[in-house]
Order: structure tokens, then C-alpha cells, then sequence
């Protein structure tokens, strides 16, 4: 086991010079460090923080903490969702938990954080770019930056994140470093043929079922993938498994050229309607859509407020996304598009984390695979899950309308 | 019997082990009561209250650790997590819940196939006995 070797700098932030809240948040990166057998610490250039959606009095006791000791974030720190829509605060239903989700949220902005409250970072502008050592939480967003920015991020988990904003330090461990980053098993996903939507979410799906702590190389996606496919495929890769890193060949910047000398496991379509059947309940009754899991891009909600044009929606219908994507929506007249068809723009949180639907809904239908998976344990619904053209016409019909 | 494990976090705690049969992250996995609530989790229905809990990692989400530290702070939390292989994001939780409410929450990592789950186990630091 290596010794952890820190710099002067770093002992003078344990030992206090900066004040107790960098010396708490240097506690836990050191602590973390230990645990990860890092040689010692790096710099990062950003964080992005988990730590804001409300899991209970731990939350604020810690937030507070750290704000009664003077702490500030010295790295540019963008948030994760809450657990209150700021901007539609009526969305909420239970008021003591928006109050509680409000008070976290306005902690880490006194932190210093920026008040960005999304799950998909990567969607704002200065994203980190190739080899930069960040320092994210929230597993999608820790895939996608891993994966399709090639930025450098361990798993992170609360605490740690807002500990590695304070400090400007992550343990050199795991993802940081470029041995751990080398892919170490095939999965073919070639007999696949074309590639619609939906075929993101059960992929990654699939891989995060049984890939373990191994790391995926996929062989077949296609050259001209789009970003938001890639994030579904990794969000629901990161929940159904622990997957924080995946490299597409032809696709993402750090994927092999050659691949021989690895396992290789074959995907096929029975495969993904196998996957299918798990995520999603067998229902033709529906109460409700929501989509936007993680957030929509700008782009995804331009191609949803084209398909709700026309013959209206007769079910509730739940599009997430961040604040900055829905600024952007307004300004070209496609929010009012959304809403005029009768669709809820969510914001600063997501439809699975707080509670927004109605408790008496059971049948909920998605485009998400991450939102499939943690919905039924997290609000208590069966989950349905389709391409967005399906939760569309099924929105319409009043009932589950699969195209097969 | 003694199993000497390495410590991720300190602490002491006696109970009985529940050992589970696939990963389980504790947010969306677990509800405050401390009960397993992930509906793919084959043991969907089994409360972790007090119990010495055996499962090989963590899985998924980053909030995992929040969920802990809460569950450690409202008493509703496992007795003491082994683990077969280290994880950062459960030790994180105990670490948090040590540095704010003074409670000290073991995580080990030790080989646990031999732990029977019929026994009174105790965990000291890394030190695993029944």
C-alpha cells in the first residue's frame, strides 16, 4: 500500500491555515486518498456537486457546516439537481421537502457553487476538455465526462465532491489515472444492425448489468452517434451498474484502435428485448409521461415540441431539463410551444427525485433508462419504456402505444 | 473465529449478518427505514436495521453516501458494512457521519465467505470475530 505523500501546501490546508472548513474538506479528500491507496493528491480545474439534492437532515447539517466555517469553493462548481423546482415552486408537492431541497440549494450557493441545478453539466458551456482532472459526481455525468469528453473523474460520492470544490484536490486514484482508463472487455454490439433511439438506454442497461468492475469497449456504435444517445446509453449504464467509464470505438477520444487479446461478449436484439422486458412493465393502462433523464438537451426538447404539434395530449406529460436549457427554450419560442401542448417543463430537479407526480399514478412511461431503473423503488410507480415518439403517441392515445 | 479485514472507517458493532446476493447502491436502493427498496434486488423487502451487512460493493449512484450518513445519523443504518472489495463511496458516508455527529460506523474489507449468518458477529475496527 503507497504512502499518501502530500505537497506543503496541501499539510498547511490540513492543518488549518485556510480555516476549518478547508481542513474538514481536506480531512475527507485525505481520507479518501487512504482509501484508494492514491500516492497523493491532484489538482482539479472543476467540480460538480451532488451533494444538493436533499437526503435528509445529514445534508444540511453538513452544508451548514462548512458554511459556518467560512469554506468557498476555490474551483469553478457547477450544482446537480435539488430537490425543488426553483423557478415553478408549486411543482413540488411535499412543501417540508422543497423547503428542506431550497435551504440545501441556497447553502452550496452561498459555498460559491454556481446555480446551474442540473444532471447534465456537460450540456453548459466550458465544458473540461480532454486529460483535465476534474472532480464530478452524479454517475451520468461522471460517465458522459469520463467517456465522450475524455476528462478525468473517479466515482465520487457526496461529500466528496463539494470536499474536492473546497480544496481544489481529488485523490490520485482510479479514473484519474491513465492505466485504470484502458478498456478491458468487447462488447460486439454489431449484429445490432441499425441503431434507433431506444437502443441506447437497454444497451447501457445491458452493460451496466453485467460488466461489473470491468471496463467496456463497444464495437459497432455508430461513427456519427449523437451526444444525447451517448448520454442515455451511459446514465443507464452508470445505474444499473457501477460504469463510469466506456469507450466507443470510432467514437470517443480515448477508445482503443485495436482490440485484440480482450474478452469479447456479443449483443444482439434478443439480448436488448430481454433488457426491454426487465426495465419496463407489460401495461397497456397509463397515467402519465416523463422524459428528460437525464436533463434534455436543447436539441431533444426542439424535437419534442415538433412531435406534440397536432392532435393534444391527453395524459399528463413531464419534460426535465436544466434552467440554462430552458432560458435558451424561451428565447426561441419553443417553451411556449412545449407548454401551449400542454407539456410540464420541470427544472432544477427531475420527476424521480422529488416529489412531483401524483402519488396515485401507477403507470408512468419514459424514454429513460436510468429514470426506468430507480423510478419503481424511488416513487412507487411501474415504468414503461419507449422511444420518444412512443411516449408522444401514447401521451396522445391515452394508453400504452408500442410502434412494436 | 477471526477474520482480520482492513478498516475503510473505525468502529465497533455486534449483530447479525445479512448477506446480500447482489449489489445494492442505498440510494434508490434502500429507504430511511433502512429496508431494501431496489425492486431488481433479489432480497427487495429485507430491512438492514442493526444488522452486520456482508455485500461485495457498492453500485451506481454517487448519492449513495448521503443515504448512508443519513441512516447512520437516524439510527436506521446497518451495525457495520463488510465489504469484499473497496469502495469509496460507502466508507465516505461513515466518514461524514464520525466528522458530524461523533458516531463511529466500521466498514471493513475482508474475505466474508466463512461468516455464518446464523451467528452474533462482532466487528472491531478491521477485526471480525463470532
Amino acid at each position: 500500500m503507497p504512502t499518501l505523500h502530500l505537497t506543503a501546501d496541501e499539510e498547511a490546508m490540513l492543518g488549518g491555515r485556510d480555516g476549518g472548513g478547508v481542513a474538514l474538506a481536506m480531512r475527507v479528500i485525505v481520507g479518501q486518498a487512504r482509501i484508494s491507496d492514491a500516492p497523493r493528491l491532484v489538482e482539479i480545474t472543476s467540480a460538480h456537486v451532488d451533494s444538493c439534492l436533499y437526503h435528509g437532515q445529514v445534508s444540511l447539517d453538513f452544508a451548514h457546516r462548512l458554511v459556518d466555517l467560512g469554506a468557498r469553493v476555490r474551483v469553478p462548481t457547477t450544482l446537480n439537481v435539488g430537490s425543488t423546482d426553483l423557478i415553478h415552486p408549486g411543482l413540488v408537492r411535499d412543501h417540508e421537502l422543497a423547503a428542506a431541497g431550497r435551504e440545501l440549494m441556497a447553502a452550496y450557493v452561498d459555498l460559491g457553487c454556481t446555480p446551474t441545478f442540473t444532471c447534465a453539466p456537460y450540456q453548459l458551456p466550458n465544458r473540461p476538455a480532454l486529460g483535465e482532472h476534474i472532480a464530478w459526481a452524479e454517475s451520468n455525468a461522471i460517465v458522459f465526462a469520463n467517456s465522450v469528453l475524455g476528462a478525468r473523474t473517479d466515482r465520487y460520492g457526496d461529500f466528496l465532491d463539494v470536499c474536492a470544490a473546497i480544496t481544489g484536490r481529488a485523490p490520485y486514484a482510479g479514473l484519474q489515472t491513465p492505466e485504470a482508463r484502458q478498456g478491458t472487455v468487447v462488447f460486439d454490439c454489431r449484429p445490432l444492425g441499425e441503431f434507433t433511439d431506444l437502443v441506447y438506454p437497454l444497451l447501457g442497461h445491458h452493460i451496466g448489468s453485467v460488466v461489473g468492475a470491468e471496463i467496456p469497449v463497444l464495437l459497432g456504435i455508430p461513427a456519427d452517434v449523437g451526444e444525447d444517445d451517448l448520454k442515455a446509453l451511459g446514465a443507464a449504464a452508470a445505474s444499473a451498474g457501477g460504469v463510469a467509464l466506456f469507450h466507443a470505438v470510432g467514437v470517443t477520444p480515448e477508445a482503443p484502435t485495436a482490440i485484440g487479446g480482450l474478452p469479447v461478449r456479443v449483443v444482439d436484439l434478443e439480448t436488448l428485448q430481454r433488457v426491454r422486458r426487465e426495465l419496463s412493465s407489460v401495461a397497456s393502462e397509463l397515467d402519465a409521461v416523463s422524459i428528460g433523464t437525464p436533463h434534455a438537451s436543447y436539441a431533444e426538447c426542439v424535437r419534442l415540441s415538433e412531435l406534440v404539434v397536432g392532435p393534444p395530449l391527453k395524459l399528463p406529460f413531464y419534460l426535465s431539463t436544466g434552467r440554462a436549457t430552458r432560458e435558451r427554450l424561451a428565447e426561441n419560442g419553443v417553451l411556449q410551444v412545449l407548454e401551449a401542448a400542454g407539456v410540464t417543463v420541470v427544472v432544477d430537479t427531475c420527476t424521480y427525485v422529488t416529489a412531483i407526480l401524483s402519488p396515485t399514478w401507477k403507470y408512468v412511461m419514459t424514454n429513460s433508462g436510468k429514470w426506468a431503473h430507480y423510478a419503481p423503488g424511488n416513487i412507487n410507480v411501474s415504468a414503461i419504456l419507449g422511444s420518444l415518439t412512443e411516449c408522444v403517441a401514447s401521451a396522445r392515445a391515452g394508453h400504452v402505444v408500442l410502434d412494436a | 473465529m477471526i477474520i482480520r479485514g482492513r478498516t475503510l472507517h473505525p468502529g465497533t458493532a455486534t449483530g447479525t449478518p445479512i448477506r446480500l446476493t447482489a449489489p445494492l447502491s442505498f440510494w434508490g436502493g434502500t429507504d430511511n427505514e433502512g429496508r431494501i427498496v431496489d425492486a431488481h434486488h433479489p432480497q427487495c423487502g429485507a430491512l438492514l436495521t442493526g444488522r452486520i451487512l456482508l455485500m461485495e460493493s457498492g453500485r451506481g449512484s454517487s448519492s449513495a453516501s448521503s443515504v448512508l450518513a443519513e441512516q447512520i445519523r437516524a439510527r436506521t443504518a446497518p451495525a457495520a458494512i463488510i465489504l469484499s472489495r473497496p469502495d469509496p463511496i460507502i466508507p465516505l458516508g461513515a466518514l461524514i457521519a464520525a466528522e458530524l455527529y461523533g458516531l463511529n460506523f466500521p466498514v471493513v474489507v475482508a474475505p466474508y465467505d466463512a461468516i455464518p449468518t446464523d451467528a452474533l458477529v462482532q466487528v472491531t475496527d478491521g477485526t471480525i470475530t463470532w
